[in-house]
């Protein structure tokens, strides 16, 4: 199969302003991404894995370079123009799982369409599908405060596939779970980039997820210094 | 897609139930007391020109220049005398002229001793102005020609506990200055209760008893069919002037007309209803900045939520709108316990009126566009007041909101 690239980074840097100090956290990332695949970012904390990650997402700018998600350069977007390609292209998983506490786990996945301006019936509908497919059709109604830590990741899961993105993208989505919940987390994911043919980045620190990968990238000091294809 | 920002909007107020409640209160107090202040003006100025209609735009009322009530005129030179309004009367214009004497005395009724508003009229006068007033005799009869030491006494006088223990009949007498005067008749009750305690006796006797002299309190005029009220009453100023000898804008009395008067109670009315809604303003306003101060917190409290909505589609505007209706929906809850809280206190103070001042000119009215208006205005203090707090939360980065503990 041809592989298609889905992303393209160019040469991007991000330099966040702290007080008086700039701080480099991406000092010209070069990657590609290609349609279809699981890809793990692993680093040192500080070696720019979020900020490569929120790059892609849409949810920051890059200060210098260009971030191409299928061909269309991110930088070049207006704020309205970031959250389309966030509610439509993008799907995250958190660490943090964030939920949003006083809605229920039907009304957190309902929310990606709501903002897309869709139906309420067919809100419903797909967010009721998308908590079977992730196993929790039993807790459409309990809000996050009554749900465990690997219940609640599931929920974001089924949230982040709301409005059929191309691409997940996970930032450590295991780190505040057991390791057997996480290891069941991260079977949800794969099977779910198989199933359903996404494109999955995940950011981790844990080699033996990462190895479970198509390809790994490892960043240091905010570039990429390897990529390894799968053992 | 509004009803779901609404839902949640519904549920994050839900969720800070003590806060939101604190600033709805700041949002009620104020709508309350526009609400019931405006409902009891608007109540009180129908009332007033439902008793002006009453008497008529046609009349003219001529009266000496006095601080007090008629009546309390002290020194001989300004009084109006029967000469001034037998001049009157033939004034071209004027199709009668009827002159009052008002006077205060002590009365006795048994072994009571009130001091009391006596009215002195010629008897048919007194039937003319009861068909003006609209008001009734229910017990007995009115004054008639030729009757002396005979007394009408309003409403108030024949209840019980009211203005004497017990309360008097037709046929009973009550004395002045000495004098006995026969109870002939009592009036329906009106709507001001100062009249409910009048009592009514020939004017000539009323003279003799008090030994004033002749003397006018009031003269009222009723303006011939065809002719301009406000020319006539111009006519009377002028003539009268002269008749009396007096310099120009140097009168020892005044002569308005019926809608004069009207127009000077709506201008008193307007200063009061100016200063109560400046009040009720100040309230709102406090009440805003309520608002306000609890969007800016909760903006603070759900950063981390805004970053989360930021990152799964939600625009700028979508957050903008989701905040701004928050706190719409806090200005309308408040708006609509207030206008409910509102009703209850002009209800309150128009019950409060009947049953214990006895007057009917207070009463709660209500129009629809002040419940609406009311209603829709604390929406937009509310709106306005989240505006700020809205922006703010809608310009935030979603990367630094999600960091945002």
């Amino acid at each position: 199969m041809e592989k298609r690239k889905i992303i393209e980074i160019k040469d991007v840097w991000k330099i966040y302003q702290l007080d008086a100090v700039e701080y480099p956290a991406l000092r010209g990332a070069n990657l590609d991404v290609y349609r279809g695949e699981f890809l793990a970012i692993m680093g040192a904390s500080g070696s720019g894995k979020s900020t490569m990650l929120n790059s892609v997402g849409a949810l920051d700018v890059p200060t210098k370079g260009q971030v191409l998600l299928e061909g269309i350069d991110i930088s070049t977007l207006d704020e309205s123009e970031l959250s389309q390609v966030r509610g439509r292209k993008i799907g995250f998983v958190f660490q943090a799982f964030n939920l949003i506490n006083s809605l229920s786990a039907l009304e957190n996945v309902m929310l990606p369409m709501t903002f897309q301006n869709i139906q309420r019936s067919i809100k419903i509908e797909k967010a009721t599908r998308l908590l079977n497919l992730v196993g929790l059709g039993d807790r459409l109604n309990n809000t996050p405060g009554e749900l465990s830590g690997g219940e609640r990741q599931r929920v974001a899961i089924a949230r982040s596939l709301a409005n059929d993105p191309e691409v997940i993208l996970a930032d450590e989505p295991t780190g505040n779970l057991d390791s057997k919940t996480g290891k069941e987390i991260l079977e949800l994911l794969k099977r779910l980039q198989k199933e359903q043919g996404k494109t999955l980045i995940m950011v981790t620190h844990d080699l033996n997820i990462a190895k479970q990968a198509d390809r790994i990238a490892q960043l240091s000091d905010g570039k990429v210094i390897k990529i390894s294809n799968k053992i | 897609m509004i009803f779901d920002y609404f839902l949640l909007s519904f549920k994050s107020i839900r969720k800070r139930k003590l806060r939101s409640w604190l600033t709805v209160i700041g949002i009620f107090i104020g709508i309350a007391a526009v609400v019931s202040l405006i409902s009891l003006g608007q109540g009180l100025q129908t009332a007033i020109d439902e008793q002006f209609q009453q008497l008529g735009k046609d009349k003219i009322i001529i009266q000496p220049i006095t601080l007090g009530p008629p009546g309390s005129v002290t020194s001989k030179s300004l009084i109006l005398t029967s000469k001034d309004l037998k001049f009157i009367e033939n004034i071209n214009g004027v199709e009668w002229a009827i002159g009052y004497l008002v006077k205060s005395d002590q009365v006795q009724f048994k072994d009571e001793k009130k001091v009391e508003f006596i009215i002195g009229m010629n008897p048919s006068d007194l039937t003319t102005n009861l068909e003006l007033q609209g008001t009734k005799i229910i017990e007995g009869r009115s004054l008639k020609n030729g009757d002396k030491f005979k007394v009408v006494v309003g409403y108030n006088h024949g209840v019980d506990k009211k203005i004497w223990n017990r309360g008097i009949k037709v046929g009973d007498s009550v004395e002045i200055e000495g004098y006995k005067f026969k109870v002939v008749g009592r009036f329906d009750k009106t709507s001001n209760p100062l009249e409910d305690g009048y009592l009514f006796v020939p004017k000539d006797t009323l003279k003799e008893v008090l030994n004033t002299g002749d003397e006018e309190s009031q003269i009222v005029v009723k303006v011939q069919q065809g002719y301009d009220v406000k020319i006539v009453a111009d006519a009377i100023k002028e003539k009268l002037r002269r008749f009396r000898g007096e310099k120009e804008n140097q009168e020892t009395f005044q002569v308005s007309t019926s809608e004069q008067i009207l127009e000077s109670f709506n201008n008193i009315f307007g200063i009061i209803q100016t200063v109560l809604a400046g009040i009720a303003a100040i309230s709102l306003l406090v009440g805003g900045i309520g608002i306000m101060n609890t969007m800016y917190t909760s903006v603070l409290e759900r950063t981390r939520d805004i970053g989360i909505m930021k990152s799964i589609g939600a625009k700028n505007s979508d957050i903008l709108v989701i905040f701004l209706i928050e706190s719409g929906f806090l200005g309308l809850i408040g708006g609509a316990i207030g206008v409910g809280i509102g009703y209850v206190i002009g209800k309150g103070v128009e019950y409060a009126a009947v049953n214990y001042l006895g007057t009917t000119l207070l009463r709660a009215v209500f129009p629809l566009y002040l419940t609406v208006g009311s209603l829709a205005f604390s929406f937009f203090v509310g709106s306005i007041a989240g505006l700020l707090p809205a922006i703010r939360a809608s310009k935030l980065k979603p990367v630094d909101a999600l960091r945002y503990e």
